[in-house]
């Protein structure tokens, strides 16, 4: 029932909002999450590793432009249209098993972390696991910054690893008329009705 | 478009909605040319599956002619006629490619919801809640069926719709009932619940090589229909359940048990059905498991209960030191209908079954809120209910 939506939906944000606590001071996070990916190790290292890639997954970002030295410039859509930029770079890079970044100096959200890639036992494919720590800003960017990373960080990035995967096993992103972005924690909470979009 | 929408408990309501759009390279658009009503719909009609939502369009039983495919789809083409299957499913997850379709791991969007609920999240149906998609239904004049290059069915020959219609869901749901019974010579089935699942459950049996197949239901006309599918019948209003099938079986009990109720069963001792009826309404239990409870109580020692009624959430007084201290094994699912397809059209075709002998109602879509009610309240002698929407 809807209500059910609804209250879920207070809950949740309400979590979101206590979770994030970047209206005021700075905000810091450490999160894990993991999924398996029916696709050789290999090919999805590689899928991975070409960093313009990550926007068909990771909706939040708008793109990821990458430069000579394993330095990229992500961009991100916030509220009002708002564009937020950052420079990462590459800070280790092991063929076929991990890849770890870190912000540069200057980045609206600071960042470090690392995704690593293992087989999965039994021939299910490979075992994608990602470790992130963040750091927000407090003030006026942070509550944009706050706004931008809205979802709950955790569920933010669970839902850009099952979206990984449904691009890596079927080659698209499942939407449904009450998801049509595809997986997404606010719209799980704000489901359209599910009938066709116009 | 014309479809059937959820408006809330007890309420559907034909609504003038927006034509569906191809989403994704391996969509198609279907022009839906029969529906139906399942059990499972009254489920959504009654207020019992969460995360519906007013305006949801209904409906998981649906075939027609495919009218537009995605750049990806290269199986079929407009014109051709085609069953869909209720479980969306990707064909390139593990689960899919081990058979197991209806817990295809790509096909919902809102696996996170099902993951509250349910610690995992099976796949993405059709018309059936935002936990499970938050897809629009076939009770309607077109449909998107997502993942059209590995679920629909085409039908290249002249078999009627209504032979062919339940392909979709309840035909390989019962069919799936019967086969996770492992049955072998000499073994007697029970199946509780003679609606259109139970009564495919019954025949499946039969098919498979049951020595005795017994319905159990409260509805005469509707255990009437098991008896032509092949089943020895038991009105549980009329005769005691467990010892009818002690009888029956000379105190073994049956060799194994189909749940085909699932979760809103009745029960005949009005303290017992008051107890979960008050607390499904309150909420404090999802689903009234009586047919399951007294599954298991039936079943042999060393026997094997098969459920493919549906369940929601969570049941109450759940007898699990018989299935237990009695070695019992417990099979369910919903049912992975793409596995099936083929093999049971070919049945359909070499005339070991016509699955148009559940159908009792014909009406137009423009009727579903009337058929909704029929159905729910078993008047006119309702046992299935197909839809017409052109």
């Amino acid at each position: 029932m809807s209500t059910t939506i609804n209250r879920q939906a207070h809950r949740l944000v309400g979590a979101l909002e206590r979770g994030l606590g970047g209206r005021k001071g700075p905000s810091s996070g450490a999160l894990r999450a993991a999924i398996t990916v029916n696709r050789p190790r290999r090919e999805v290292y590689r899928f991975w590793h070409d960093l313009e890639n990550l926007p068909r997954f990771m909706t939040h970002l708008e793109s990821v432009d990458t430069m000579p030295g394993g330095y990229s410039r992500w961009k991100a859509r916030g509220p009002a249209n708002r564009i937020i930029e950052w420079d990462a770079e590459i800070v280790q890079d092991r063929e076929d098993e991990l890849i770890s970044w870190r912000s540069l100096e200057g980045a609206a959200v600071r960042n470090r972390g690392s995704v690593s890639f293992s087989g999965a036992p039994g021939g299910r494919g490979t075992e994608v696991r990602v470790e992130m720590e963040y750091r927000t800003p407090g003030g006026r960017v942070g509550l944009v910054v706050a706004r931008l990373f809205g979802e709950h960080p955790a569920q933010q990035v669970r839902d850009d690893l099952r979206r990984f995967k449904q691009v890596m096993e079927t080659g698209e992103v499942a939407r449904s008329e009450g998801s049509p972005e595809g997986t997404r924690a606010l719209r799980r909470l704000f489901q359209h009705t599910a009938q066709p979009v116009r | 478009m014309k479809a059937n929408c959820w408006a809330g408990r007890n309420k559907v309501e034909v609504r003038e909605v927006p034509d569906p759009r191809i989403l994704n390279p391996r969509d198609a658009i279907v022009r839906v040319t029969s529906t139906a009503i399942c059990g499972s719909d009254l489920h959504l009609y009654d207020g019992y599956i969460p995360t519906m939502k007013k305006g949801d369009v209904l409906g998981h039983e649906f075939m027609g002619e495919v009218v537009e495919v995605g750049p990806r789809v290269a199986n079929l083409r407009p014109g051709d006629r085609v069953v869909v299957p209720f479980p969306i499913a990707c064909g390139a997850c593990v689960a899919c490619q081990n058979g197991m379709y209806s817990l295809c791991e790509n096909s919902n969007p809102n696996a996170g919801l099902a993951e509250k609920l349910m610690g995992h999240s099976p796949a993405g149906i059709f018309g059936y809640s935002h936990m499970l998609g938050g897809y629009p239904g076939g009770q309607a004049q077109y449909v998107r069926v997502p993942f059209a290059d590995v679920g629909p069915i085409k039908i290249e020959d002249d078999l009627p719709d209504e032979k062919v219609l339940f392909l979709s869901d309840i035909l390989p749901t019962g069919w799936m009932g019967a086969e996770m019974c492992d049955i072998k010579p000499g073994d007697v089935i029970a199946v509780w619940g003679a609606g259109p699942v139970g009564q495919f459950a019954a025949a499946a049996a039969v098919l498979l090589g049951a020595e005795r197949v017994i319905s159990i239901d409260r509805f005469p006309y509707r255990l009437e229909i098991a008896a032509r599918a092949g089943a020895q019948t038991l009105n549980y209003e009329e005769v005691d359940v467990l010892d009818a099938l002690r009888d029956i079986t000379a105190g073994r009990g049956p060799d194994a048990c189909i749940d085909a109720v699932g979760m809103e069963a009745h029960y005949p001792v009005p303290a017992v059905h008051a107890y979960d009826r008050a607390k499904q309404a309150a909420r404090l239990e999802t689903d009234r498991p009586h047919a399951l409870r007294e599954a298991i109580m039936a079943c042999r020692n060393g026997g094997i209960v098969s459920v493919v009624g549906v369940y929601g959430g969570f049941v109450d007084k759940f007898p699990m030191g018989s299935l237990m201290n009695r070695s019992l094994t417990m099979k369910t699912g919903q049912c992975h209908v793409q596995r099936y397809m083929k093999p049971l059209l070919d049945r359909i075709r070499n005339g070991d079954i016509d699955p148009g002998f559940v159908i009792t109602h014909r009406l137009s879509l423009d009727d579903a809120p009337r058929g909704f009610e029929m159905f729910k309240n078993k008047e006119h002698y309702c046992n299935k209910i197909v839809l017409r929407p052109w």
